[in-house]
């Protein structure tokens, strides 16, 4: 059993294709595990291997993250609100790695309706980090980092709106990509902030993430208004060096509010670019800095509108003992929701009320002009951008629930991009102590390129990743 | 910056309850996150367009054909409570 987890995803699957593993053993053995999970990374898990289909991806078995619909699984967006809920139809994209020969292997914890950075806001619990059990995983898509790292699933399927692939990612020791804003299908999501949410693969390594996302593109699905078609296929990285690669690095995202330990291991990974033949050089995003605020204005403003939908009245929960419509509304909502949701929607709703629209979501819609303006011109001189992906490494459970502003500064280096709708990968590149601690963690290295360069970034990440050299598979068990 | 009736007033846009003690620590946690943000009112923005959506995508439309659509019972099949063909809910005026 133990030999089938030892192997990648894209391994597994080169195997099952040459006839020299079986699908549903394969299965079955993570199968065995994630059941056993004692990090709570899964809302659900299969209870047998559903029919094989051939395809590229081998019968290789996917965790998702819960807020994407899968017909008759629960779906619940880590949410009391949506409790048991078993949606009727399944999301696209998860559809079309069905499809492609990836099996639903389980559904993963995740921070409620995906707002946090810690996966503590989950109803069904908070999740652990293999690397330290005392510690949060990252999140929103926590449970699929955190399955991906323990080896409990090959791969998972997660969703960043803020940096909730990328940031989980790097706390746990894995790849996380964020794809181009509409690459991905958003129908069957379950809505944060639609204009900022996006699927990705959450993956052991690079080539992983490469095959799983080479199935999540392609024609654009008629259900979602805002998908766009990928040009051209993505393709399994082969590069070796990184010569004639240009790299900006921004002092805005890569020296104040960045742990000195984080700091160090990515300072490392920038000589080890140039040493690949890169050249590294500094940038500037100017209003990289007001990106958080900017966010936290736009994200919950959307999601005060999304989630608008749970009223009690077609899925999910409903209060008992209203006596009227408006009662049922309103308590419904506030024995559904968690506390960081009801921030959400407060905030939200206050930044589009009368009186305050331009004051708040006019100007972070400006500012998010200019975040993308900054890029746009960065990339006129620079291929990639390299940031640290988050300004620490894994949290201790508990340590920042008490400020909500404290959790929103683990957002710090991965808003910029996700307002400007831009690709970016964070890979593992070395591991650092947390401050006052001594067992190191890990640490992620985030490049960010121009819109639709994710085979130029998976790319460069497999040359950076080969050099590297990072061992996850001390915590895979 | 956000007092206990405007707290009140916003959950009523919101549609949600909030207890008493609910209101109080909305409003010192609404007036913390609030602060952070109002940096971006120090920036000069006159003249910036706003980006609703990076994406310029317009008309996006699909093919006008009938297709098969989920059928009454399966829509109904999650709903908290059903009355005959349609959802049920509690009376507004009750």
């Amino acid at each position: 059993m133990s030999d089938l987890v030892g192997l990648s995803a894209a391994q597994a699957a080169a195997a099952v294709g040459a006839g020299e593993i079986d699908p549903v053993a394969l299965f079955e053995a993570y199968r065995v595990r994630a059941a056993a999970d004692q990090l709570n990374a899964f809302t659900w898990v299969a209870e047998s291997a559903p029919p094989a289909v051939a395809g590229p991806l081998g019968g290789v078995p996917l965790a998702v993250k819960d807020l994407f619909c899968t017909e008759g699984v629960p779906s619940q967006s880590g949410s009391r609100i949506l409790e048991g809920y078993r949606p009727p139809y399944t999301a696209t994209v998860v559809e079309r790695l069905a499809q492609a020969g990836a099996p639903l292997l389980a559904k993963t914890n995740q921070d409620e309706f995906a707002m946090g950075s810690s996966t503590e806001n989950s109803a069904f619990g908070p999740v652990r980090n293999p690397w330290d059990p005392g510690r949060v995983p990252g999140g929103s898509s926590g449970g699929s980092a955190a399955a991906v790292a323990a080896g409990l699933a090959p791969w998972a399927l997660g969703t960043d709106t803020g940096g909730s692939i990328r940031q989980p990612a790097a706390l746990c020791g894995i790849v996380g990509l964020k794809p181009t804003y509409g690459a991905v299908s958003r129908y069957g999501m379950i809505a944060f902030a639609s204009s900022l949410d996006q699927a990705g693969p959450l993956t052991r390594d690079v080539t992983d993430a490469a095959l799983l996302y080479s199935q999540m593109v392609g024609e654009r699905d008629p259900c979602d208004s805002t998908s766009l078609a990928f040009p051209g296929e993505i393709e399994l990285p082969q590069r070796s060096d990184l010569r004639g690669l240009r790299l900006g690095v921004p002092a805005e995202l890569s020296g104040e509010g960045i742990e000195p330990g984080v700091l160090e291991v990515f300072a490392a990974a920038l000589e080890l670019a140039r040493s690949l033949g890169a050249s590294v050089e500094p940038c500037a995003l100017p209003h990289a800095p007001h990106a958080l605020a900017a966010y936290y204005v736009l994200a919950p403003a959307e999601a005060s509108s999304n989630l608008a939908r749970f009223d009690g009245v077609r899925y999910g929960y409903r209060a008992s003992g209203a006596d009227d419509l408006l009662a049922m509304y309103t308590r419904t909502r506030h024995d559904g929701f968690g506390a960081e949701v009801k921030r959400r929607i407060m905030l939200g709703t206050y930044a589009l009320s009368s009186g305050y629209y331009d004051a708040y979501y006019g100007r972070a819609q400006r500012v998010r002009t200019k975040i993308a303006e900054d890029f746009a011109t960065a990339f006129e001189r620079f291929d990639f951008i390299a940031t640290p992906t988050a300004p620490g490494v894994a949290f201790e459970l508990g340590s920042k629930t008490a400020d909500p502003f404290a959790m929103y500064l683990n957002d710090f280096c991965t808003v910029p991009m996700s307002l400007a709708g831009i690709p970016a990968i964070s890979i593992p590149c070395g591991l650092a102590p947390p401050p006052g601690g001594e067992r190191p963690l890990p640490v992620g290295f985030q490049l960010a390129g121009p819109p639709f360069s994710e085979n130029g970034l998976l790319a460069a990440s497999f040359a950076l990743e080969r050099a590297l050299g990072f061992d996850g598979s001390a915590v895979r068990g | 910056m956000i007092d206990r009736d405007e707290v009140r007033h916003v959950a009523r846009l919101a549609r949600l309850e909030l207890s008493d003690e609910e209101v109080d620590r909305m409003a010192v946690e609404l007036a913390a996150v609030l602060e952070h943000i109002s940096t971006i009112s120090e920036l000069d923005l006159a003249g910036v367009a706003p980006t609703s959506h990076v994406v310029a995508v317009e008309n996006a439309l699909r093919a006008d054909e009938p297709r098969p659509s989920l059928s009454r019972e399966r829509a109904l099949a999650s709903a908290p409570a059903v009355a005959g063909d349609g959802f049920a809910v509690p009376s507004p005026q009750a």
